[in-house]
């Protein structure tokens, strides 16, 4: 198993330099912001905090060249983007009802035998809602890769093998939070996954999301709606076993034991892990290491350390 | 929401138990108000108090409904005087103590109480009920990225000279990036009394709005201006908008395109869309004095006959003018009716309308109160989308 470290945000108290030390990578380190958008190359405090070792791969910049190289691939995905945007908010209205049925069977403080196989029910409606949407999503790829070939086409090419000419003289990979579904995009066309294989990994934020097998979208305390954790797609699928939840502390209820509870039985068997400042897990093949402050959401509504 | 007599409690209040105690001595009430903060809230009684030679105090509380003076009772022969009032959970509310000693009548703030309230006209207390809090997104964030104020002026042919107008611009504001604009009417008391600088600032960092332009305008002759004025509605339709969008990149939509305002500020704002319909496709009007009448005249002033003229008219011929609006009123207001009243008429337009309610008054504090709910439901941010 390829070495690979999940880490709270950067920002305000980076720790990514002594993860990068603690795997012994002394070389050239690629960075991806794209999540950052326009703001990719605003990447000056990343590459100091890693010793002015990183390459930013661009990978924003890199997709808006393809586009405008290519205004056919660049129409498809946008038809793409609007048939998918389309079925989350249809996805998102059934998932209101499923949910909310879940929610009262989950605040039933009682013992009863019945109440367990409904609430079990409901939490199975949950997911197979969510298996269905997947599928849904995995239909529109599947189209859009038939229909128009990415990785086909010159300016695709070509910039991937721009990309793994620089990922070949680094010794792993780092990538930055931001827009979650920006940043899946342009790792997917540029086939991140494939390029960077066997490179040690560090991910943090939406780069952790992206990368996992099912990315899950979740505010509990937004200024607008229920704050329904919803799945906007499948993730890279290079990190498994894992739902990454950052900013847990100031995104979730982690005290309310039943929403807490509803959200660990929702994803199992993946494991929800909590990545505020600080937080930060090593997986490897002998397992996960994680520092004090990394913590899980349990099926029982706790919220416990991921190392305990 | 009335006074009530101490005996209508079932539970004794602490200065209901103070006042039943016996030789109730100086440094017994000196320890009391020494060990308790006021106004003092025990659930929904609140007991305000007063310390000092008098003749007689009243509670000057800006609550539609109740008697705008309320007495005062004085505890035995000290000179401490005292009220209780019932206040339902989650209020605020504002307020002056006025203290009678022989033809003197002074209006002060509560000496007892640090909360104040700032706005125009100085500065009263402040009451929080039971329940009520400052809401955390209107205190600097320290980890927030704090926007600037700019300013900029323009020439104004509908209004005659020259007009300055402030404009917030984003942390990280980037010139090849297109933004959302609002328009603030009262910008500078906004910024002044609402805290509406702080406010963005956090609201953009938590990503409940997006990074966004606000033009914060200063009126010179208010009550005329934002009445239902057609050359206030010019200047901002036509020459500031231009203006702006001259200055600073803006996204070119109307639902990415809003106006803001509070009291005559709303209507300012609804007229302003009235006149230009499509152009402002987000409203956000709080209080707004949205005075009309069934039949015979008004009673508010000479200030309000545009205002009623407009309103009347729109009443008889609601039109849709914006694709959504966010309107909020203060219970504890007189506009309530006003603003009841009109939610019904915008909403049969085809309009996207939602109405908020606080336990408030006519203040800057409950505009900056209901920011949250309007702006991120005006403009809603990346939230959902962005982890960094």
């Amino acid at each position: 198993m390829r070495q690979i470290t999940l880490l709270g945000p950067q920002r305000l108290e980076p720790t990514l330099i002594q993860a990068v030390r603690a795997q012994n990578i002394s070389g050239k380190i690629a960075t991806v912001t794209a999540g950052w958008q326009e703001r990719e190359d605003e990447d000056r405090e990343l590459h100091e905090h890693l010793e002015s070792r990183t390459i930013n791969l661009r990978l924003y910049d890199r997709v808006s060249r393809i586009f405008e190289h290519d205004p056919g691939l660049r129409d498809a995905f946008r038809t793409r983007q609007d048939r998918l945007k389309e079925l989350q908010r249809f996805y998102r209205i059934r998932l209101d009802h499923v949910l909310q049925a879940a929610r009262e069977l989950v605040a039933i403080d009682e013992q009863s035998d019945l109440l367990d196989g409904h609430l079990a029910s409901a939490i199975r409606d949950l997911q197979l809602l969510d298996e269905e949407h997947l599928e849904n999503v995995r239909r529109i790829h599947e189209h859009y890769e038939h229909e128009v070939d990415p990785g086909g086409r010159d300016e695709v090419r070509r910039q991937r093998d721009e990309v793994r000419a620089i990922l070949t003289d680094c010794d792993a990979l780092a990538i930055a939070g931001g827009h979650v579904a920006i940043l899946l995009n342009r790792l997917r066309l540029l086939d991140i996954p494939t390029a960077s294989e066997g490179k040690p990994l560090f991910l943090w934020s939406a780069g952790a999301m992206a990368m996992s097998e099912r990315i899950v979208l979740f505010h509990d305390s937004p200024p607008q709606g229920q704050g329904n954790p919803e799945v906007l797609e499948a993730g890279l699928g290079v990190v498994g076993g894992v739902v990454p939840l950052p900013h847990a502390r100031r995104r979730l209820r982690l005290y309310d034991r039943s929403r807490v509870a509803l959200f660990a039985r929702r994803f199992s068997p993946a494991t929800c892990v909590t990545l505020d400042e600080g937080s930060r897990v090593d997986m490897t093949d002998t397992g996960w290491q994680s520092t004090k402050g990394t913590r899980k959401l349990l099926e029982t509504g706790e919220v416990k350390e991921l190392s305990a | 929401m009335n006074r009530v007599s101490m005996e209508a409690f079932t539970h004794p209040l602490a200065v209901q138990e103070l006042a039943s105690r016996q030789d109730l001595s100086a440094e017994a009430v000196a320890q009391f108000i020494d060990e308790h903060t006021f106004p003092l809230v025990e659930g929904t009684s609140i007991t305000f108090l007063y310390r000092g030679r008098a003749d007689a105090v009243y509670l000057h509380q800006w609550i539609y409904g109740l008697p705008s003076a309320q007495p005062f009772h004085r505890l035995g022969d000290h000179d401490v005087w005292y009220l209780v009032q019932e206040i339902p959970e989650k209020s605020r509310f504002e307020y002056k103590l006025e203290v009678v000693q022989g033809d003197q009548h002074r209006l002060i703030q509560d000496p007892l109480n640090p909360q104040i309230a700032r706005d125009p006209f100085g500065a009263n207390s402040v009451c929080h009920g039971a329940g009520y809090e400052v809401p955390d997104w209107t205190e600097p964030d320290p980890e927030a990225r704090t926007g600037r104020i700019e300013r900029m002026i323009v020439q104004s042919k509908a209004l005659g000279g020259r007009r300055m107008v402030s404009v917030y611009v984003p942390a990280r504001f980037r010139p090849d990036r297109r933004y959302p604009l609002l328009i603030a009417h009262d910008g500078g008391d906004y910024l002044k009394f609402s805290g509406f600088k702080t406010v963005l600032d956090n609201l953009i960092h938590r990503l409940e709005i997006p990074s966004m332009i606000v033009a914060l305008t200063h009126p010179r002759r208010r009550l005329r201006e934002y009445a239902d004025h057609e050359p206030h509605a010019a200047f901002i339709a036509e020459e500031l908008l231009p203006a702006l969008e001259f200055t600073y990149p803006l996204i070119d939509v109307d639902d990415a395109r809003g106006l803001l305002g509070a009291s005559f500020g709303a209507v300012a704002a609804l007229s302003t869309a009235w006149r230009y319909p499509g152009k402002f496709g987000r409203l956000f009007l709080q209080s707004g004095s949205f005075a009309f009448t069934d039949i015979g005249p008004h009673s508010r002033g000479p200030a309000f006959d545009p205002v009623v003229e407009f309103v009347n008219g729109f009443r008889k011929n609601p039109i849709a003018v914006s694709e959504k609006i966010y309107l909020t009123c203060g219970v504890y207001e007189s506009l309530i009716y006003e603003n009841r009243s009109l939610l019904p008429i915008l909403q049969g337009t085809g309009m996207e309308v939602k109405f908020v309610e606080s336990r408030d008054g006519h203040n800057w504090e409950n505009w900056r109160d209901t920011f949250r709910g309007g702006l991120s439901w005006l403009f809603p941010g990346p939230l959902w989308m962005v982890y960094e």
